[in-house]
């Protein structure tokens, strides 16, 4: 139809200006946050014995949010003797339903103080402000809803066998959902039985030790809960004390290494939940609009601070150009800017030190000879931002392919079949999701047999739920979270 | 041996994509999170003002309500500084009584629902008489219906071809598109039968949601659906075609976030009531309340705007 298509005219291109520039739309909510925090041992909230502390800071505007006690080897020597005592004296061996009623209570104090905890975590963190309110706390309180339920049901979740705690249970977690992952790894720890020393990464304490005064409002025995704060060395306190029954980690690959050479021969359980570098499988009957949304999902939802993320798109070639195009439309419309800000869509990427990696790792992708696509958008003139980035031209040797950025990079590829694409998206030392875009539902299902990741999505992605396992293949980790999977990583089976 | 095909609708959508109706619902629903405050939610709420097309389609309208209606268009608020709307919309035996009402010197269009709105289940030459009617007697614009029945049963040709003798007929007159969404039911045939319209529109043309007279009208979602189609229609052709929801939208929230999606989708050109109208009667009333309470901070009863159908 279209027949004189060939005019010298150029070509129409839309205009995202600001003639309907929207004003500031600030989070008003007090955070209520302390200037300083100590940690939770044994119920009760005590100074470090390093008498050190250490600053937290907002990376929106790098101004310091409060003082967080630094846990040394004693702290934390303490706070696992205080788990093994409430293990032994009281928590193992009270019935399912009196546990679970603990948990559902933690789960509603979380739901009152939704607003407060959702500001918290966005000053700490950096996330938007829609995200931290519409996606972590609500998950998080979810998660602890989830498996209050199981508490008293564990029987039903693994029929014919008997069902026991594994004891102290040691677990760190990362800095991009940090009231998230702290509930995917408390909530199903309590609900079978189990006792916990849990370490928060040292960029965001904060929720983690507000959640520490939900554990004291909740009237939770003392010692079921431990709290210790600090970087790697009070983590590396955490995995090592002799006290661990079990030790779950989320967080990098390079660490999750070091975890394993450190417990190999100890009988310690070990789950790992590493790092990422999903593909994102666009076929050319896709339905295009939705791909585009689900891809720009998959990669700047929290900055690309996701072990899922999409970070690698694989376009079919004939219709590469055309969905490039779509995507820097797209991302022509993303707002980024103050975290708290309702309208903000990229907020302040966590830290200093991660700025600087996707700094690096974005430079070697311009010198390895990809093409550099970000849009014009104004950022604030203080904090820790990055703009969503596109590479196209990416092959698979480049380290943008092949290493993880945790930023708002996605690199792009295309490929021509099936195979082909189910090569290059297995062409990885990861393998924690995946996604895929296509009409036909039988390829569906062919990929999602033949694709080495833990979760496939397909025509959605960074789709979450307690119920649904979660975890990776290869370097991407082991053991799952959520779901009766993820119940078993806390049991003893008999 | 005739080719296996799937037949003329599924054709069409191999051509134009299909919809993903998880996906669009969950791009739409994150336009509603968008925070309009202050200056933006002013310059918002006067801007759909003049995008509202005021309208009136009743068995029982008459030529003194017809009027009521016009001088409600001219001068929506007490407060002068408040601008007209972008047009009145009514049946078209009501239009030589606008064009009585509005004079020919005036910023307010005429829109007329010609085609045997609602159903358009007459002969094409009753119809195509209607629109002639229509605009003899003074009507700037034409809303008509396509043929939902000749789409299902996947007579496309016929549904496309009499798009054109109505676009014809019209003569300058502005045409707008009604695909009646509600029976299409499905967004993939939202897409296909927007793509049907536009191929054939000129620019200055509109397409329309629906005419307000079945279950389900304007949803963020069939919006979605036909602000795509003119995104991809424009960047395939240059030809910009305009877009008007009509039905349910009665709050100016509402309204918001529809303009968001606007926004968002086509961009800044087609923030204008030449590109994009509301179709809707109760919407213009909660504009204006919305307006006062920005300027006095105070939400006005709704007896103190004039044509106002609540009670209080």
């Amino acid at each position: 139809m279209p027949s004189s298509k060939k005019s010298k005219r150029p070509a129409p291109e839309l205009i995202f200006g600001d003639l309907w520039e929207f004003d500031p739309a600030p989070e008003t909510a007090d955070p209520k946050l302390k200037p300083s925090y100590d940690l939770l041992i044994d119920g009760s909230f005590v100074a470090p014995r390093t008498g050190r502390y250490f600053d937290s800071i907002n990376p929106a505007n790098e101004k310091r949010l409060a003082k967080i006690a630094l846990a040394g080897p004693e702290d934390v020597d303490a706070a696992f003797k205080a788990a093994r005592r409430a293990y032994d004296d009281v928590w193992s061996a009270m019935p399912g339903r009196e546990r679970g009623k603990y948990i559902y209570r933690l789960a509603r104090l979380l739901q009152d103080r939704a607003r407060e905890f959702a500001v918290a975590e966005t000053l700490d963190g950096g996330k938007p402000i829609k995200e931290s309110r519409d996606f972590d706390v609500p998950m998080a309180a979810a998660h602890f809803f989830y498996h209050a339920g199981w508490a008293d049901k564990l029987a039903y979740a693994f029929p014919a066998r008997t069902v026991a705690p594994l004891g102290v249970v040691g677990q760190v977690i990362p800095w991009n959902f940090p009231l998230l992952m702290l509930a995917w790894k408390i909530a199903p720890a309590l609900a079978t039985g189990n006792t916990v020393v849990l370490k928060p990464a040292e960029t965001t304490s904060i929720t983690a030790l507000k959640f520490a005064e939900l554990v004291r409002d909740a009237g939770l025995p003392p010692g079921v809960v431990n709290i210790v704060t600090g970087a790697g060395e009070t983590g590396a306190a955490v995995v090592g004390h002799p006290l661990a029954a079990k030790v779950a980690f989320t967080g990098s690959t390079d660490v999750g290494k070091l975890i394993m050479r450190q417990l190999a021969g100890s009988g310690k359980k070990l789950t790992l939940e590493l790092g990422g570098k999903a593909a994102n499988i666009v076929f050319d009957d896709a339905p295009l609009d939705q791909a585009v949304e689900g891809v720009i999902n998959g990669i700047f939802f929290n900055q690309g601070h996701v072990c899922c993320a999409g970070s690698r798109l694989l376009v079919q070639e004939s219709i590469a150009d055309a969905f490039v195009a779509r995507l820097r439309r797209r991302i022509a419309t993303l707002r980024v800017g103050d975290p708290m800000d309702k309208n903000t869509d990229i907020g302040a990427i966590n830290s200093k030190a991660q700025l600087e990696k996707i700094r690096e790792l974005v430079q070697s992708g311009i010198d390895e000879g990809a093409e550099l696509h970000q849009p014009a958008c104004r950022l604030p003139s203080s904090g820790y931002y990055f703009r969503p980035t596109l590479f196209t031209g990416v092959s698979q040797s480049h380290r943008i392919a092949r290493e993880e950025i945790f930023g708002p990079v996605l690199s792009v590829l295309t490929f021509r079949t099936v195979d082909e694409a189910v090569e290059k998206a297995n062409n990885t030392a990861y393998g924690l999701s995946a996604g895929v875009w296509t009409d036909k539902g039988s390829r569906i299902l062919k990929m999602s047999t033949e694709l080495k990741a833990g979760v496939v999505w397909a025509n959605t992605f960074n789709k979450f739920d307690p119920g649904s396992p979660f975890g990776g293949y290869k370097e991407s980790g082991f053991g799952r979270e959520g779901g009766k999977q993820g119940l078993a990583g806390y049991v003893r089976l008999g | 041996m005739p080719a296996v095909s799937r037949g003329p609708l599924g054709r069409i959508l191999d051509e134009v994509g299909s919809v993903d109706a998880v996906g669009i619902e969950e791009r739409v629903s994150k336009y509603g999170t968008r925070s309009i405050k202050k200056a933006a939610k002013v310059w918002g709420l006067r801007t759909a003002v003049t995008m509202v097309d005021l309208t009136t389609l009743e068995g029982k309208d008459t030529p003194g309500k017809v009027a009521s209606l016009c001088r409600k268009a001219l001068r929506p608020d007490d407060d002068a500084s408040v601008p007209p709307v972008g047009a009145v919309c009514v049946y078209p035996s009501m239009v030589r009584h606008a064009r009585r009402a509005l004079g020919t010197d005036t910023r307010v269009r005429i829109a007329s629902v010609a085609t045997a709105f609602p159903s358009g289940q007459t002969p094409l030459r009753t119809r195509l008489a209607e629109v002639q009617a229509a605009v003899g007697d003074g009507a700037d614009e034409i809303d008509m219906v396509i043929n939902r029945g000749a789409f299902l049963c996947g007579d496309l040709a016929r549904v496309q071809d009499e798009i054109v003798a109505v676009r014809d007929a019209c003569g300058a007159a502005a045409l707008k598109v009604i695909l009646e969404v509600s029976e299409l039911e499905t967004y993939d045939h939202i897409r296909a039968a927007s793509l049907l319209a536009l191929r054939v529109l000129r620019p200055g043309d509109f397409i329309k949601t629906s005419t307000g007279k079945t279950s389900l009208n304007a949803t963020l979602g069939n919006h979605q659906v036909m602000l795509d189609a003119i995104r991809d229609h424009f960047l395939d052709t240059g030809i910009a075609i305009g877009m008007k929801p009509a039905g349910g939208i009665r709050t100016a929230k509402q309204a918001l976030t529809f303009l968001v999606a606007v926004k968002e989708t086509l961009g800044d050109a087609w923030l204008t009531n030449t590109r994009y109208r509301f179709g809707a009667s109760a919407l213009l009333n909660d504009l204006l309340r919305q307006l006062r309470k920005e300027k006095t901070g105070a939400y006005q009863a709704p007896y103190h705007f004039s044509e106002a159908t609540e009670s209080y």
